[in-house]
Order: structure tokens, then C-alpha cells, then sequence
């Protein structure tokens, strides 16, 4: 996909440049942008390595595991077709959660874990079931709480407080999951 | 509304005690964990940097070639009716594609218009609250061969949808004028 939005995105703008004119300038933007992007990275790189670091000790301390056998409550409510116990809520809840304080390296094989522990009991084996869908739902509405990067591309473009948007980031970021489950709540009543 | 930026400035702190209060109950070592992370968060830049290379060059040159003014000139009708900044519009699709285009497309907004801009407060906030539905969708569903996937995509679509649109007005209440 990246390939076709990638080049699809430099010849779309070569095309332009050669009817505005913009050539000499579209051809320095490219080696402009090409040294920004290494600038960046250097300058983000303290920002992200402090906060995988954090994380890391609060994964290492097992907080993802402590969470996630917290959480059975919640997802009961959630997906009550799984039952009172079931061998999908531990990949789901450690989906949520690494989804949640931002790990991104541990949120995708359990994602991918779940959605395998769900599709053996599915009966219609290229339909979704409701349990799957309430999954998707709720990991795609957003979960991350604390979105760092964005922090550390503000501070690198020198904004004067560079973590002001992160309460009103985690306020929508909650919301959003909101209505995500409200979604998959009302179509189940209507049994879609 | 003032609280949310009052928050803002604690998590960072307030994640910080708490993690660390945590494991020190459990008798980590936390400086070693510390740098372990640090070093792979090292690596993660590393990774991703060749790909905020190609996507800033493309970005660059799109901004350039005048193609995103062409954009712009041709929704704007469409975008001040409902209300809607024009210049976000890209990033705001762009977002639901792939993480590190829209990364580009933000920082191309920063560098424009300044991170403490409206603008700039607002596709942060946005930025944070929205994620990449086609990419996630089809590595999910295509790992368990799922074609029909029930109302999913428009669930996902919605949620996002309620995201950008309680930035919007989220940063119009913070940030008045």
C-alpha cells in the first residue's frame, strides 16, 4: 500500500510542478526535507528512548500481566459470547492494555494471538464474529492514552509547551473508545 | 476546560511515580530496565528512520509543486461550509492510511503554520486521538483470511470520525481566537 501512496505521492507532485512552474523549488524541498527528517530523528530520538524506557521498566515490573488479570470484569461485559472464562481473554486484554500505555511492539502479536484464539470457535469461517468485531472496533478507535511522539515532533518544532496536548489527547482518546463500544452494543441488540 | 491542560502537564511526572513506585515494590532493578528500553527505543528511531525520510521528501516536494494548494483551493468550498480547516484535510485522511505519511503531512503543518498555532494544536490533538483503520484492518483480518468483516470498517470509521470532530471543538474551547 505504501508503495502506491509513496510514489503515487512524488510523481503526483513532479506532474504539478511541471505545469506551476515549481520545479527548481520542488527539487530543493526534496533535499531540504531529506535533512530535516535525519535532524528529527536525532532530536526525537532523547524524547522516544525516555519513554520506552519507562516503559519497559513498568513492563518488566509486570504491569501489563497484572492489568491485563484485572481487566476480566470489563471483558465479560464486553464479549459475552466468550463466557465467564475464555483462552482469548488473556491475548485480548494484553492487546488493550500494551495498546493503551503505548507499547507497540507487544500490542501486535497479541492482537494477532486473539484474533487466531477467536477465529477456531467461529463457525463461518470468512465472517467476522461479534466477539471479533468488538475487538477491532475498540483497537482501532484509538487507545493510547499518552501519544509521546507527537510530543517530541512539538518540542523538535520548538513549541513553547510541547505536552499541553496530551490531557485533551487522553480525553478524546477515551471518548472515542466510548463510542466504539457503543457501536458494537447497538448493532448487537439489533442481532447485525 | 482549563483542568485538561492542568493534566497535561502531571501525566508526564504522575507516569513517572507511578511506574517507578511499582517496581520498586517488586524489587526491580529500574535503572537497568531503564537503559534496556532507552537502547530500544534507540533501535525503534533507527527503524523508522529511513521511512521519515522517504515520506518527508514526498511531503516536501507535494508542498513545493503547489499540488496541496491545488488540494486545498479545490475542497476549500466544500471544508468552510461544514467548518473544517482546509489544511488539515489531508493529514485527517492521510491518518486513517498509514501512520507514517500522516507523520509527514504533521510535520509539514508545523513547520507551516507552528506547533502552537491553532492548527497545530489542533491535528496534535488529532494526531493522538485517531489511528491508521485500513492498515490495522487489513493486517488483523487478513492474518485469519476474514473477508466479511460485519459493520467493522464503519465502526472504526465512526469512532475516528467522533475523534477529529471532538478536537476540533475540543480546541476551539482551550484555545478561543
Amino acid at each position: 500500500m505504501l508503495n502506491y501512496i509513496w510514489g503515487g505521492m512524488i510523481l503526483l507532485a513532479i506532474i504539478v510542478a511541471a505545469f506551476t512552474g515549481n520545479i527548481p523549488a520542488m527539487t530543493s524541498a526534496a533535499i531540504d526535507s531529506a535533512r530535516e527528517a535525519i535532524m528529527l530523528c536525532i532530536t526525537i530520538l532523547g524524547v522516544l528512548s525516555m519513554w520506552t524506557g519507562l516503559l519497559t521498566v513498568a513492563d518488566k515490573a509486570g504491569l501489563v500481566e497484572s492489568l491485563a488479570k484485572k481487566s476480566k470484569p470489563i471483558l465479560r461485559y464486553l464479549f459475552p459470547d466468550l463466557g465467564r472464562d475464555h483462552p482469548a481473554h488473556e491475548p485480548i486484554a494484553t492487546n488493550f492494555i500494551a495498546n493503551i500505555l503505548g507499547l507497540g511492539w507487544a500490542a501486535t502479536p497479541s492482537g494477532l494471538r486473539a484474533m487466531k484464539v477467536l477465529q477456531k470457535e467461529n463457525r463461518v469461517k470468512d465472517t467476522a464474529t461479534r466477539s471479533m468485531r468488538m475487538f477491532m472496533v475498540i483497537n482501532m478507535s484509538s487507545l493510547q492514552l499518552v501519544t509521546i511522539s507527537v510530543v517530541a515532533y512539538r518540542a523538535q518544532y520548538n513549541s513553547v509547551n510541547p505536552s499541553e496536548i496530551i490531557g485533551p489527547g487522553l480525553i478524546i482518546t477515551l471518548a472515542t473508545t466510548v463510542v466504539a463500544v457503543a457501536f458494537c452494543k447497538i448493532l448487537e441488540r439489533f442481532k447485525l | 476546560m482549563s483542568w485538561l491542560l492542568f493534566l497535561s502537564d502531571l501525566i508526564v511526572p504522575l507516569t513517572f511515580a507511578a511506574i517507578l513506585s511499582y517496581a520498586f515494590l517488586r524489587r526491580m532493578p529500574v535503572y537497568d530496565h531503564f537503559i534496556t528500553g532507552a537502547k530500544e527505543g534507540f533501535g525503534t528511531v533507527l527503524n523508522i528512520a529511513p521511512t521519515i525520510i522517504g515520506l518527508m521528501i514526498a511531503v516536501g516536494m507535494l508542498r513545493a509543486s503547489g499540488a496541496l494548494d491545488l488540494l486545498g483551493a479545490f475542497i476549500s468550498p466544500l471544508t468552510t461550509r461544514l467548518g473544517y480547516p482546509t489544511e488539515a484535510v489531508p493529514l485527517t485522511l492521510m491518518r486513517l492510511v498509514s501512520s507514517s505519511a500522516a507523520t509527514g503531512l504533521l510535520l509539514d503543518l508545523f513547520e507551516r503554520y507552528g506547533p502552537d498555532s491553532f492548527m497545530g494544536r489542533f491535528v496534535s490533538i488529532m494526531m493522538s486521538s485517531t489511528e491508521t483503520v485500513f492498515y490495522t484492518m487489513s493486517i488483523y483480518f487478513m492474518s485469519v483470511k476474514i473477508t466479511k468483516t460485519r459493520h467493522t470498517l464503519t465502526g472504526a470509521l465512526l469512532a475516528n470520525f467522533s475523534g477529529v470532530m471532538a478536537s476540533l471543538w475540543l480546541t476551539r474551547q482551550l484555545y478561543p481566537g
